[in-house]
């Protein structure tokens, strides 16, 4: 069981000063936030691909191994990867150089993007999302396995007698999640391939998502890659922590009144009830997050968004400080051991929340 | 589709009647109207009586559930922006996935149907009103809008799949005689009422409809097929 951050890089201003941080300030905050969750204890950071205004990652690869560069420990992943709009024989390079820089301290998931207006700007029209999703896939998984690749598809020009390089560390592709929200086919293609399935979760309520991996597990045993109970899922979680309930709902209130997704519309409460946003002291974070299991089963990675809706640099790692705690009781309630390899400055800050 | 795709339906009040001793045909009231009394929901009740009066005589049991959106518009607004619904909009959803027939009431504001009432439709799940028997009506302050049925919310229905029944109701401020509906208005709420207690006396169309988790996944066939593109 592996825990994270995960983040979509965008650029909104502060509803509380009014301030916008610049992209330079937003790319720089991304390293900082990666490097302070290394610090707490955390498994994995998440970095996103978005192409369009209010968002700065429009090319994950770089920020992932300038992150990998500055930390020791963490893994690195995405949230998520265009495979729509990207040519997969670039994500086959770009992410296989990133694994032999980072010695395998990565993997990544792929998404479809929703962003319409996005898709014609790479030739892709949003109306053929999944098989996009689906070709582009299948090319990907045979540039990490095969040396000389003939293909022809749809949507990219045809290869003869093709190598893709690097070729991946070991000879060992990049572990490869597919994140959706509502499409039981990425479901479908994550079970097939024997990879993970990574439910977007906090849009969404539970019913939901509990269906989406349940389908998952299904199709995971009946491709015959293991047991339902042993398919690889992944969740999205949103959090906001204080040391008292009343102290993180009226922090974190005016953020999400003006969230650029959900803002003006539920009330924090009733957000709260109906998707995994959690919003309150860290032990009731982890009462909530423990209670994912009771739908999605066992599931091997956590990834929580906490540095989005304009929350200032300084906010989110203190947030940090606090998950971080949370982080580490979650794994004495799992039964699972402590960060295997802390690092010098994570033991030092773990009393400094 | 050479390849079995397991699915199961988790939406709640599946429709069937299966097991019951007496087969209850259910009817669900979508009415818009915002005042307090309204003749929208006048109309509405109305409407729902005939339907249940005609079903009786016929020998049919209908049950009848009334959806008034006045008291859902903030939560209507909300899964507009969120994408989906919960609460009591979940629930009136849930009513009319499993509804054996519909009954379709709003005011006419500016020449159509109400926001309100529209926002209702544009945030059902899509084919929930596949093949169901719908009957409209709406209300207004003067018969120029009658037209509003075959402008309207004709082609609202017919986007939306359902089986829109030939009679659709309209009252005007007129049609309300001394607090009550007139005599041709009550013959036309009458013959719309048979024609909906027709569609529910005779054989289901369908047995289940289908969410749209489930249609996806029906319609999705075997990966290979997908790979193949």
């Amino acid at each position: 069981m592996e825990f994270g951050i995960f983040t979509v890089g965008d650029v909104t201003t502060d509803p509380t000063t009014g301030r916008t941080p610049t992209e330079h300030e937003r790319i720089k905050a991304t390293v900082e936030i990666a490097r302070k969750a290394e610090e707490v204890g955390l498994d994995v950071v998440a970095v996103g691909q978005h192409h369009n205004p209010p968002f700065v990652a429009s090319s994950p690869t770089t920020t992932m191994a300038y992150i990998g560069a500055q930390t020791e420990r963490i893994k690195l992943s995405t949230s998520t990867t265009l495979i729509t709009t990207t040519d997969p024989v670039r994500i086959a390079e770009d992410y296989a150089t990133l694994q032999h820089l980072l010695d395998g301290r990565m993997d990544l998931m792929l998404g479809r993007g929703n962003t319409g207006p996005v898709y014609p700007w790479f030739g892709k029209d949003i109306r053929e999302g999944i098989p996009l999703a689906i070709e582009n896939y299948a090319l990907l998984h045979r540039l990490w396995r095969e040396e000389n690749v003939d293909w022809q598809g749809k949507f990219r020009t045809p290869l003869q007698g093709f190598t893709a390089t690097p070729r991946p560390l070991d000879g060992e592709a990049p572990f490869v999640w597919h994140g959706s929200i509502r499409s039981p086919e990425i479901a479908e293609q994550a079970a097939y391939y024997g990879d993970g399935f990574f439910s977007n979760h906090i849009f969404w309520p539970a019913s939901h998502t509990a269906r989406m991996v349940e389908f998952y597990r299904q199709r995971f045993e009946h491709y015959g890659h293991g047991r339902a109970e042993d398919a690889v899922v992944g969740l999205g979680g949103q959090v906001y922590l204080g040391r008292t309930h009343e102290q993180a709902v009226n922090e974190f209130r005016p953020y999400f009144d003006n969230a650029p997704v959900y803002g003006h519309g539920p009330s924090l409460e009733d957000f709260t009830r109906q998707t995994p946003l959690t919003v309150g002291t860290p032990a009731e974070v982890v009462e909530r997050t423990l209670s994912f299991r009771e739908y999605a089963g066992d599931y091997q990675r956590q990834l929580f968004l906490i540095d989005h809706a304009g929350l200032p640099l300084s906010t989110v790692l203190h947030q940090l400080d606090l998950l971080g705690e949370v982080v580490a009781s979650l794994r004495t309630e799992l039964g699972l051991a402590a960060v295997p390899t802390q690092t010098p400055a994570a033991s030092a800050s773990g009393s400094a929340a | 589709m050479s390849d079995p795709i397991p699915f199961r339906r988790t939406s709640p009040g599946a429709p069937g009647g299966a097991g019951r001793a007496v087969d209850v045909r259910r009817v669900v009231v979508v009415s818009a109207g915002l005042s307090d009394p309204s003749s929208t929901k006048l109309l509405a009740d109305l409407l729902a009586e005939a339907t249940t009066r005609v079903a009786t005589e016929r020998g049919a049991v209908v049950e009848v559930q009334h959806v008034e959106l006045r008291a859902l518009a903030h939560g209507l607004t909300d899964a507009l922006l969120t994408g989906f619904a919960s609460g009591e909009v979940a629930t009136a959803q849930a009513q009319v996935a499993a509804a054996d027939a519909v009954v379709a009431v709003t005011p006419v504001f500016s020449a159509s149907y109400s926001g309100l009432f529209k926002t209702f439709f544009d945030v059902l799940e899509r084919g929930t009103l596949d093949g169901v028997p719908v009957l409209v009506a709406a209300t207004a302050g003067t018969a120029r809008h009658s037209l509003v049925l075959d402008h309207a919310l004709r082609p609202l229905f017919s986007y939306l799949h359902a089986a829109v029944l030939p009679t659709g109701v309209f009252a005007a401020s007129e049609d309300w005689a001394r607090g009550g509906a007139d005599s041709a208005l009550r013959t036309r709420i009458d013959r719309a009422a048979g024609e909906l207690v027709d569609r529910l006396v005779g054989p289901r169309a369908q047995a289940e409809r289908l969410d749209q988790f489930d249609r996806d996944v029906a319609a999705m066939g075997s990966f290979e097929d997908l790979l193949g593109g």
